[in-house]
């Protein structure tokens, strides 16, 4: 009686398990240790609900309205969408000049964009920091550390704003604009119409990627405002370091909850805005 | 057709004249002159590479004239951006906005449009504005414009859930729903199979009947273009060959361009002894054409079905038959007379080896001018006294500039009168035969090299047009076939380079 040993078949499936393995050590694990702290009673162990009454029940004698947390989270977003908003302004014309400008070599000139990536971002935030402080704005009021914290996001995030959104410029057949204007578009005409509905995929892109991380990346906050400003990473980090996991594990829960419903409204779930707006060739 | 005549000249509706379109240095479309009367179906025919599609988007106003003018009802609209011409185009990938419906894209334009409108202010006094079109009115002319293409109902359909054939007709629905004086269409059909195009090629002659406007075709289809239009431009190498009714394109052909491009041909070099005769393949044929000097070489034109087959006794020629193909409605037959290998198109079918006479009565031959008799090309003597001309650098005999000259041995020139002359630098006309270049694969042989850019066979020979990386164009015939963009290197006997001094004064217009 012999035995045959299978075979080993190499197929293409196989390059997938390395990012599988991770995607499950990385991800899913720590995703459910997560959602077990935000639906479990911190000395018991007991499943509860009480996590999320607490987050919203607000400290002490004030209302979750009034709270420090509370502030917290508007000041996020505030944060968030004035980072977006100013980036997609420089970002937009940056790109679409660079996508249409006669020069051969766009690559090249991306590139001034993308190499102050290639610097530790803790480095460049810090060097920021210290020319708004030689500046005096460093600082000054609490207006103006909020101010700060944007102009910190949309240094650090810019290019990634600029590359989707130049993706998908480059990528529009120039002869719908010259069917636009053949159909009697005046060329600002011809942009409104035509340019700027076709580069969606591309500004949905660089808004995900740029409002998701400017709710989140305290390092930037902290810097730009010798921790003053507090957005809500900077809480989810705090929550830990102080032993209160359970706390911690509810507001991270809502934060992802959250930025879920926004991917889906950006149309971050499209598929083919994403191949197609994502900068992938220069990464 | 350069009638000054007022009444004729008010109906042309656009005209070009004398317009030239250089890309980057490089001349696309030369010293272009054409009209087109309002109403016409008028196809600019030509290959790849002719100017048709540049000359085309010039009308549009996609591109500007380097030179010259264009003129629309006899205003100049040279340098008019593309939204301000009364002109739409249908585009080769028919760019349809994938972000918009189908009832969206028709109604673009219309969308875009200001109509000057009258309306009476609060105190009763007749005002002016420029108003947009009422949504109603949109919505109507939309509907008669998918109506036109037979699509009616498709107004809330996606772009992308369209054929190939119904994304043509939304984009012809979206250029004629404007009104335009002139619709451009830039090879519209090149992306559909050959039974759509058949039958989109009689939809859009009959839509031209049906909506009265001009349309400009622009194809390299010359069946498409015969089939369409009332006036074939053929165009090659940026300059109009020939202008005519299809008939004309096809019947009497300008030069060996056409008549190559046009259909099946037998081209010969002949010679016209008087008008009404013209010897060709050894033989004379009575023919209907006239007006050339005595003896002058001519090119002639034959059609293959107008070479008639009878036994050998009857014939003007008699041959063997080579080839016989089945085509259909016809054979290709293939009838070796000596050295000339004649095509015919017959419903007759002789035997493969078989002898035949053959006929050509007097209005199936087509008698014109030779464009190339001799290449003629402006050069300057260098110190070696060698010659440079076009994109080479030969070697010549420069004493035939100076009868009974001859070198001496420093390299200087004694004139008969023993004058000691440097011909450095000194201009020439240059010379030189079709039959006395020749063609080599070894690339240092000669002393100019180029690609192939044409080749016409002519019975006995081919013509072949060399053309150098400075865009010089060298004209020769050779019996060898050479394939198209082969790289070569053209060799000219010292004795085949007829010298010439330049004279100062037709300095101008050497070249060719």
């Amino acid at each position: 009686m012999t035995i045959t040993k299978p075979k080993l078949h190499f197929s293409r499936k196989l390059l997938a398990i390395p990012y599988a393995i991770f995607l499950l050590v990385f991800v899913l694990v720590p995703l459910l240790i997560i959602l077990y702290y935000a639906f479990t009673n911190g000395d018991t162990g007991a499943f509860t609900f009480e996590n999320f009454i607490n987050f919203f029940s607000g400290t002490g004698k004030q209302t979750f309205f009034e709270s420090s947390r509370f502030k917290t989270i508007v000041q996020s977003l505030f944060i968030s969408v004035m980072s977006t908003l100013l980036c997609l302004l420089i970002a937009y014309p940056v790109a679409y000049i660079i996508a249409n400008c006669k020069i051969k070599n766009k690559t090249g000139l991306l590139l001034l964009f993308i190499v102050p990536m290639w610097v530790n971002f803790v480095l460049r935030i810090n060097a920021l920091k210290e020319l708004f402080s030689w500046i005096g704005i460093y600082l000054k009021s609490d207006t103006w550390n909020i101010v700060n914290t944007i102009l910190g996001m949309t240094y650090d995030f810019l290019p990634f704003m600029i590359l989707p959104i130049y993706t998908t410029i480059t990528k529009i057949d120039k002869s719908y604009l010259e069917a636009a204007k053949d159909l009697g578009a005046t060329p600002a005409r011809a942009f409104l119409k035509v340019t700027l509905p076709l580069s969606k995929a591309g500004i949905m892109s660089g808004v995900s990627m740029v409002f998701l991380p400017a709710m989140t990346n305290y390092v930037i906050s902290n810097y730009m405002t010798f921790n003053h400003t507090k957005i809500i990473g900077a809480f989810i980090d705090e929550c830990f370091k102080n032993d209160l996991w359970n706390l911690g594990s509810v507001t991270a829960l809502i934060l992802l909850t959250f930025m879920f419903i926004i991917t889906g409204l950006t149309g971050g779930f499209n598929a083919e805005s994403e191949t197609g707006a994502r900068g992938t060739s220069l990464w | 057709m350069e009638t000054k005549n007022t009444e004729i000249k008010s109906n042309r509706i656009i005209e070009l004249v004398d317009v030239s379109k250089e890309f980057d240095g490089v001349s696309v479309v030369e010293n272009l002159n054409l009209y087109i009367r309002k109403g016409e179906f008028v196809t600019l025919l030509g290959p790849s590479g002719c100017g048709k599609t540049t000359t085309l988007r010039m009308i549009a106003g996609f591109e500007l004239p380097t030179t010259g003018q264009i003129l629309l009802n006899g205003k100049d609209i040279s340098h008019l951006p593309p939204n301000e011409r009364p002109v739409n185009t249908v585009f080769q990938k028919y760019a349809l906005f994938p972000h918009l419906n189908v009832f969206e894209n028709v109604a673009f334009g219309l969308k875009l449009k200001r109509v000057e409108t009258t309306y009476l202010d609060r105190k009763g006094n007749e005002k002016k504005k420029l108003a947009k079109l009422p949504k109603e009115v949109i919505e109507e002319k939309v509907r008669k414009a998918l109506e036109v293409v037979d699509l009616t109902g498709f107004e809330k359909r996606s772009i992308s859930t369209l054929s190939g054939g119904q994304q043509q007709r939304i984009a012809i629905a979206r250029a004629i729903v404007n009104e335009p004086e002139i619709l451009l269409l830039d090879e519209p059909l090149g992306a559909l199979d050959l039974k759509m195009r058949k039958e989109m090629q009689l939809e859009l002659k009959a839509m031209h009947k049906r909506l009265g406007i001009t349309f400009i075709y622009v194809t390299h289809d010359q069946e498409e273009a015969l089939t369409m239009s009332d006036t074939v431009v053929v165009m090659a190498d940026g300059s109009i060959q020939q202008i005519g009714t299809p008939e004309m394109i096809y019947n009497e052909p300008k030069n060996t361009f056409v008549a190559d491009f046009i259909g099946e041909s037998n081209i010969f070099s002949g010679v016209m002894p008087h008008d009404g005769l013209v010897r060709f393949c050894g033989k004379p044929f009575t023919c209907l054409d006239g007006g050339f000097e005595k003896d002058e070489p001519v090119d002639v034109v034959v059609r293959p079905e107008d070479v008639q087959i009878t036994t050998p006794d009857k014939g003007i020629m008699s041959g063997r038959v080579t080839s016989v193909v089945f085509k259909g409605i016809h054979y290709q037959i293939l009838v070796q007379c000596g050295k000339y290998e004649i095509e015919i198109q017959s419903t007759t079918t002789p035997e493969i080896g078989e002898m035949v006479g053959l006929l050509v009565q007097p209005d199936g031959i087509h008698v014109m001018k030779k464009k190339f008799r001799v290449n003629k090309f402006s050069g300057v003597i260098t110190k070696h006294n060698t010659v440079e001309f076009g994109d080479g650098e030969f070697d010549c005999d420069v004493t035939q500039l100076y009868p009974g000259s001859h070198l001496d041995e420093e390299g200087y020139l004694i004139t008969a009168k023993g004058e000691k002359l440097d011909l450095t630098d000194v201009e020439v006309n240059v010379e030189v035969g079709l039959h006395d270049i020749t063609m080599s694969d070894n690339l240092d042989e000669g002393g100019a090299q180029g690609h192939i850019i044409s080749l016409i066979y002519k019975s006995e020979y081919y013509r072949y047009i060399v053309r150098t990386e400075n865009e010089e164009d060298y004209v020769l015939a050779c019996e060898d076939l050479w394939n198209e963009n082969d790289l070569v290197s053209l060799i000219i006997p010292k004795d085949k380079i007829r010298l010439t001094l330049k004279d100062v004064k037709d300095a101008e217009g050497t070249k060719k």
